[in-house]
This record gives structure tokens, sequence and C-alpha cells, in this order.
């Protein structure tokens, strides 16, 4: 095959997509990061009665799909306890010992033990942080390496686990300003760090994932950042049967949480571009050019 | 210390893909896979076009990132600088594959024969213990050591030396120790103009390509 040079000083074939991760390794992310939020979200709330327990267990479900969803992609999964053979420099690794972790004091705090809750919400926050990292260490794809790719995927994962909590109050009826304050600063905080994050990949990511991250963007723009922050507004500045509040929370919570996970599923799957062959001098045969 | 390095001369290479095809017979690759490969690049328009036959694989980095992320120590560097999978210890999760920058990984989930049915050739050479685990190249390790063993040296005795470097037809592909300054690659990288594939990564990768006579210029690193 004769790939053509490019136009802008290297040479070698153009970037293309990866194919080692798809939507079952993106699953890991969008459902890990929810799950770990909402067990964050659950423990801020500080609800009394049951349901902050059922939230944890929510989370940790979310988790549990997300560590199954990669497991579909292992080429040999009955290999797979082997993943946590090097937590010394792998974040792969760091990720299960710290799920490992999570699921127990999750399963403790939502059984109420003393303690329990904030350990069980530190470690979630671990687990979305060691996801972040994971990400960022993929050092072949330059949508991935890019630093600002770890606050982005924290603050994402905070943020949907939120709009799940967010879109449940109809559920445990347990809504207060504070939260909600919260969730719309972290929604602003997920779109300042997306712009500068994006702005950091022109000219270093491939036209294919530019063009996927663009497409995200404008769902996280509009769906994810626009529409729920004016429903937030929108339930704080009108009184408002406790029906429509209801309906207003779970639109609000959905939202966000669609558009944050569209944009993860869209950054592993699509703009996934590998940097290519490039190379920097042609060889000289004869008279040098 | 030695650190095992390979050399591309690019004014060498016709892109014959010799090497190419000496390394599958010598690893017993799929179809599909290809440790070593040669890239065609072309540049420019009609009348003006340059063309580049680049051959690509692992690098064997000093800093490699696929041995950082390997959630299972699967992935090693020996002391001499080669880069080594253990395919007993890899779970297939692929993390290797999009932390190599020079794309150099392949993971195949089932056996595949070159024409539907495995011919004699391909079942006698089948090991199903490299499905659904990372592959790459691997210096031709074994001859490496086995040549080591037996007093000769890499790069010179060709029973020491990987496939693709003895069945260079060009002699492009040049094999040796490094930290060796009298061994060929060491004279090849002083002797000429080089580069090594996305430096600015950092992984110090042991694949040179010489593109000129250093008398015309001063080395570019």
């Amino acid at each position: 095959m004769t790939y053509p040079a490019k136009g802008y000083g290297t040479y070698g074939p153009d970037p293309w997509n990866q194919t080692s991760w798809d939507a079952r390794a993106a699953g890991n992310f969008v459902c890990g990061g929810a799950g770990a939020g909402l067990i964050v979200f659950a423990v801020l709330g500080g609800m009394g009665g049951g349901y902050v327990g059922w939230l944890i267990l929510a989370g940790l479900v979310l988790v549990g799909l997300g560590l199954f969803c990669v497991s579909l992609e292992l080429g040999r999964p009955l290999r797979a306890l082997n993943v946590i053979r090097n937590p010394r420099t792998s974040w792969m690794a760091r990720e299960a010992w710290v799920a490992g972790l999570l699921f127990p004091a999750g399963i403790a705090a939502a059984l109420a033990f003393p303690g329990a809750m904030w350990a069980a919400a530190l470690l979630a926050l671990a687990f979305v942080y060691c996801q972040a990292r994971l990400l960022q260490g993929a050092k072949g794809i330059p949508a991935w390496r890019e630093p600002l790719l770890i606050p982005l995927v924290v603050v994402t994962g905070l943020v949907e686990g939120g709009g799940i909590f967010i879109a449940s109050i109809p559920l445990h009826r347990t809504a207060s300003l504070a939260l909600l304050t919260l969730f719309g600063v972290l929604i602003i905080v997920r779109m300042g760090v997306w712009l500068a994050y994006r702005r950091r990949l022109a000219g270093v990511v491939a036209d294919g994932a530019r063009a996927a991250l663009d497409g995200a963007g404008i769902v996280l723009l509009v769906l994810g950042t626009a529409l729920p922050l004016c429903l937030i507004a929108l339930m704080a500045s009108m009184v408002l049967s406790v029906e429509a509040l209801m309906t207003l929370c779970l639109l609000t919570g959905l939202t966000a949480t669609l558009a944050g996970s569209w944009l993860k599923f869209v950054l592993v799957t699509r703009a996934g571009f590998n940097q290519g062959f490039a190379i920097p001098q042609l060889p000289v045969r004869g008279a040098a050019r | 210390m030695t650190r095992w390095a390979m050399v591309a001369d690019l004014r060498r290479c016709v892109g014959c893909q010799t090497c190419t095809a000496a390394c599958r017979h010598a690893n017993a690759t799929p179809p599909g896979v290809q440790w070593r490969r040669v890239l065609d690049v072309e540049q420019g328009e009609y009348p003006d076009v340059q063309r580049a036959f680049v051959p690509v694989g692992c690098m064997h980095c000093a800093d490699p990132p696929c041995m950082d992320v390997c959630p299972t120590t699967a992935t090693r560097k020996r002391a001499d600088g080669i880069v080594t999978i253990d395919y007993d210890l890899c779970i297939g999760c692929a993390y290797c594959a999009v932390a190599c920058p020079y794309q150099a990984r392949y993971k195949t989930m089932r056996p595949v024969f070159a024409y539907g049915e495995a011919m004699a050739n391909e079942t006698k050479r089948r090991d199903d213990s490299r499905l659904a685990v990372a592959t790459k190249c691997t210096f031709c390790v074994d001859r490496i050591d086995a040549g080591l063993a037996n007093g000769q040296t890499p790069g010179v005795d060709p029973e020491a030396t990987p496939a693709c470097v003895n069945a260079c037809i060009t002699q492009t592909l040049q094999f040796g120790d490094l930290d060796d300054p009298q061994s060929n690659v060491s004279r090849l990288i002083a002797e000429n103009r080089h580069f090594r594939m996305h430096e600015e990564l950092g992984t110090d990768p042991g694949f040179y390509y010489l593109w000129d006579a250093a008398a015309t210029a001063p080395a570019s690193d």
C-alpha cells in the first residue's frame, strides 16, 4: 500500500482511528464514572432513611456494569485477576485495586456502617481518578494523552453521577438547593474544562478525531450544559408544583448525564486516532533536495 | 551493558518486503499480522516525486509506554533493552496497543490461515498461546539468546541475528549493540544523519533511521 505524504513537513500515512478499544471499553468509562459520581452525590446528599443505601448500591451496580463491559473486551477473561499484578505503574491495575476496595466499602455504607459512607465516597473519587489516568496513559492516542483529559474525565463522571442523583429525586424526594447548586457548578466546570481541553488539541489531533469531538462538544454545550443550567435556574427562581419540580429534576439529570456519557463514548470510540508513522526526513539519494 | 538496537538506512531500502516475509516465516505470524512492516511513502506531485520505504515495528523503547501501562506485568523490558511479552500472563486488554505510539502490537482473537483451512506448515507451527493476547516483534530474542549462548555475536553472526536483518537484500537493516561504540549500529549512527520516529514522546526508541551522510551536515540528534 502506498501512502501519500502529508503536506506539513512530515511524511507518512495519515493517522487512523484505533481499533483496539470499542464500545465495551467505552462502557467502562461511562458506567464506571457515573457509578462513582452517584456514590459521591449520594453520600453528599446525606439523606435520612434508606434511599442513600439504595443509591450507593445503584452506584456500585453501575461500576460493576462498567467492569463487566470491559471484561467482554478481554482476550483472556479467565485470567482477568492478573489485572491486579502491576499497581506500581499501571493505572488499570490501580483501578482494579480501588474497585476491589470500593465494593466492600460501598456495601458497608449501604448497610449504614459508621464511617463507611465517607470511605465509599473517597474510594469512588479515587476510582474515577484512576479511570481518568488510565485513559490519559494511552500515549499512542493524541486526544487521550492530553493532560487536561484527567480533570475532564473526573468532572464528567461526577456530573453523570450527579445527574442520576438529580434525576432520581422523584423517587427519594430529597432535594436540596446546595446539591443543586453544586451540580450546576460542576456542569459549568465540565464545560470550562472541555473548552480548554478542546483548545489544547487544536492542531494536534487528526481531522477525524477533531470532527468527532466537535460533534460531541455541541451536544455537551446544548444538551449537557445550557439546558440543565436553564432548568436549574427555572427551579430555583420560580414557585412550581411538586410534580413540575420532579419532572424538571428528571429532565435536568438525564440531559446532563446523557450528554456527558455521549462525550466519553465518542472520545473512546471515535476520537482515538493515532498519530500515524510520520518521519521528519526523506532519504537523500543522489543530490540532496 | 548491552542495548540491542536496529538501524534502517532509508537510502538503501527498496521496499521489497523480504524482511516482512522473513519475519512472518521465522515467527509464524498469521495473515494480517506483520511484526516487521515496510511503509511505502510518496511525497510531491509528478514529475517531482520522492518515495521512501520505511521499515517499522516495535521500537524496543528504553522507556516503553506499553510496559508501564500493562496491568499484568506481561510486558517487560530485559536488561539488554528488548521488550518482551509473557503470553501466559497477558489478559488481552489491549491497553498496550493504544499506549504504543508505533502501532506495533497485534491481538488475534481466533486462528487465521492464509487460505481458510490450515495448511500443513500452519498446523505444525500453530501456537494457541498467542491467541487473544498482545503480540509484537521480539527482535527474534530466541535467536539472540541461543546465539549468545553459543558464543556468537548478534548483528554479526546470522544465527544470532533477527530474521528480518538476515533477509534484507540491500543491507538496509542492521542490528547490534548500541552500547558498544565499535558495533555496526554504533558506527552507522555516528557516520550518518539519523532520526528516531516520534522522538518527541520521550520513549527513547531503539530503532534508528539513517537518511543522509553525516559529512554534509552535523547529526540531527
